[in-house]
């Protein structure tokens, strides 16, 4: 029975997320040798999804897919999933995939288990090793429904390279109407978001007021990086809230996250331990942020961080 | 199941197109997840097949207590009754009094090993539907298991509308204005009662969040706490481990941004 992959798309673009989902489901497709289907929302035919794993791109586009709503996502990838026969549905780690999937888990009565880290650990019963309490353990657990739904963590496995050649078909599917309406959308359009960064840098209480925030964004722009900060940081009101990452603010779960002038409380260190590579820069060289941490520089942030920046600056030139 | 359930959501929803015409206050519903306060260490038992609770503090889940204040809030603003609920044994009936100390007017506990967020969810929506709850306050997601899943799943089991990540809510009448907080930015929502929301900070301040003072615990002592037990709803899942993360390795010290930038481009391979 094939494998069906809510392939998210913005303005027509397949993000690396779902590039990255793509290929999760096509390693889990060849072990149990069915195909993966990549359903769509929006009009795929500028992108080729075969060169991720997929087999097939079922396209599930119509007028009121057209903005996101989850409970017309999950209506639709309900239809598509039976009309399918698929007995696996797989999605991202994203705000938009976490709202839809709890929908689509009831109405196909199917269980569903975010944050998974890993390929399975066996098929029948599928069983997972999936990130719980926020990262500082790994849980293994078994499915027991017909149906089941795996959300993938971001940066687990990784995109990987097809020649598939994959054919796309209309799904047609009836959609109701909605009892949540979207009014208005308030986003930033040219930065870039903490969910889909490979690069954070992230600053605390160590940099003493908002004013100084200005060789942070200059570094996370040099690094195309996203901007984040600590708790009390937002909650002092020097960063917007929408910044504040942690065991209670969003998780990380980039390439590299930069410390700076944060201490690493087990709250934050919770949040942002998934991130594959980190470093610190911090004046106290007991702070625990060092325990946690790959690289660290002991040093004060108002000479090491305008340094990191005119290094990396020419770190670029040579290398662009 | 199905045709049983989409029967009381008619009837449901009949009874609060009655009640327009003569306004009750709003009956609100916040679900608690009783979670290892956030400084805990996490240890399993000796064959990893369960948390170990030893030397462990409960606290309520944070974004069940942004929740919880903010419903405080729609009750001294605008009139409402709260009920907490929870799913879980006799030990988590410390965190419920708690949520009655800060302000809640009864509780309810739903004795039920909570062991899926499937069944939880089921369990969660029985209480729902037998109470006729306008409004369900429920988090983003609990800090334990990181399901981030009942809450959507009580309302689509319940046939309620549902905000999830919600940072801003108002209700009038029936009438609900919700912000939601999506990747990069946030969401304007327009929508109706009955309603569920998954809560988190936004919906209130940290400096909103109230401690329960000596009266609160003393009122709480009398408050009602409901058990109930209801038929065993089947879960779709089961954890049969868990690991910890294997320590790490030390970190290593640089001098400078140059020796940084090399390491992070030759070792790491991240730029
Ligand atoms: C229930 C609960 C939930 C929480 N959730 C979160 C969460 O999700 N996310 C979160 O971040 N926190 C969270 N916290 C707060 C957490 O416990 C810490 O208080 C917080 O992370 C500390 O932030 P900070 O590192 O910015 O500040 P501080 O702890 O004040 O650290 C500042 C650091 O900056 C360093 N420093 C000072 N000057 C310089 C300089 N010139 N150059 C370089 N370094 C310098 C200092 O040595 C120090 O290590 C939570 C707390 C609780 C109780
Ligand atoms: N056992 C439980 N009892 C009551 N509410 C719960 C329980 N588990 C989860 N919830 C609610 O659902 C939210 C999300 O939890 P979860 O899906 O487990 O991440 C929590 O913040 C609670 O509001």
């Amino acid at each position: 029975m094939p494998i069906l992959v809510y392939a998210e798309s913005d303005q027509g673009i397949f993000k690396k997320s779902t590039q990255e989902l793509i290929s999760f489901a096509r390693a889990i497709a060849d072990q149990m040798n069915t195909e993966v289907i990549a359903a769509v929302t929006q009009d795929p035919s500028n992108a080729n999804l075969g060169q991720y794993g997929a087999h097939k791109v079922l396209n599930l586009e119509q007028p009121s897919l057209g903005e996101f709503n989850a409970e017309l996502v999950a209506d639709a990838l309900t239809q598509a999933a039976r009309a399918t026969g698929s007995s696996t549905v797989i999605v991202s780690s994203s705000a938009n995939s976490r709202y839809m999937a709890p929908l689509l888990a009831v109405s196909l009565e199917a269980g569903y288990v975010p944050n998974v880290v890993a390929l399975p650990q066996s098929y029948t019963p599928l069983t997972v090793a999936h990130n719980v309490f926020t990262n500082k353990a790994t849980a293994f657990t078994s499915l027991q429904s017909s149906i089941s739904i795996l959300g993938l963590s971001k940066n687990a496995y990784g995109v990987h390279q097809y020649d598939t050649n994959a054919a796309i078909t209309k799904q047609e599917v009836t959609l109701t109407s909605s009892s949540v309406e979207v009014t208005s959308l308030d986003k930033a359009s040219n930065k870039v978001m903490i969910a889909d960064a490979e690069v954070v840098v992230s600053a605390g209480r160590g940099l003493k007021g908002p004013e100084n925030w200005g060789m942070i964004e200059e570094l996370a722009e040099v690094m195309g990086a996203a901007t984040a900060c600590s708790k009390p940081v937002s909650d002092l009101g020097w960063r917007p809230h929408s910044e504040h990452v942690g065991q209670t603010g969003k998780p990380v779960a980039s390439n590299l996250y930069i410390a700076i002038g944060i201490s690493g409380a087990i709250q934050h260190l919770a949040g942002i331990n998934s991130s594959k590579v980190k470093v610190v820069i911090n004046t106290d060289p007991e702070a625990p942020f060092f325990k946690a941490a790959d690289y660290g520089i002991v040093g004060d942030a108002f000479e090491v961080v305008p340094d990191l920046i005119q290094k990396l600056k020419e770190f670029k030139a040579q290398n662009a | 199941m199905h045709s049983k359930i989409e029967g009381i959501i008619v009837s449901l929803y009949q009874q609060n197109n009655d009640s327009k015409n003569c306004p009750l206050p709003m009956k609100i519903l916040v679900c608690i997840s009783h979670v290892p306060d956030t400084t805990s260490k996490i240890n399993f038992n000796a064959d990893q097949t369960a948390f170990d609770t030893a030397g462990v503090q409960y606290v309520i889940n944070p974004n069940d207590e942004f929740g919880l204040t903010r419903a405080l809030w729609f009750k001294e603003k605008q009139g409402a009754a709260i009920h907490v609920v929870n799913v879980g044994g006799p030990e988590t009936e410390p965190t419920l009094r708690k949520a009655l100390a800060i302000g809640a007017d009864e509780a309810i506990r739903i004795n039920q090993p909570a062991t899926d967020g499937y069944s939880v969810a089921q369990a969660l929506a029985i209480v729902v539907q037998e109470g006729q709850y306008d409004l369900v306050i429920a988090g983003r997601e609990s800090i334990d298991y990181n399901g981030g899943m009942v809450p959507g799943m009580v309302a689509k089991i319940c046939g309620y509308a549902f905000v999830n990540t919600c940072i801003g809510l108002d209700i009038d009448g029936a009438s609900v204005t919700a912000v939601r907080e999506i990747d990069g930015g946030k969401e304007n929502l327009k929508t109706t009662l009955p309603l569920v929301i998954g809560g988190q900070k936004g919906l209130v301040e940290e400096s909103d969040l109230r401690i329960p003072n000596m009266r609160g615990i003393m009122q709480a002592r009398t408050k009602p706490l409901h058990v109930k037990q209801t038929e065993h709803p089947n879960a779709m899942s089961q954890t049969l481990r868990y690991e910890k993360p294997a320590p790490k390795q030390a970190v290593t010290l640089v001098e400078n941004a140059e020796q940084l930038i090399n390491l992070l481009h030759q070792e790491a391979k991240v730029i």
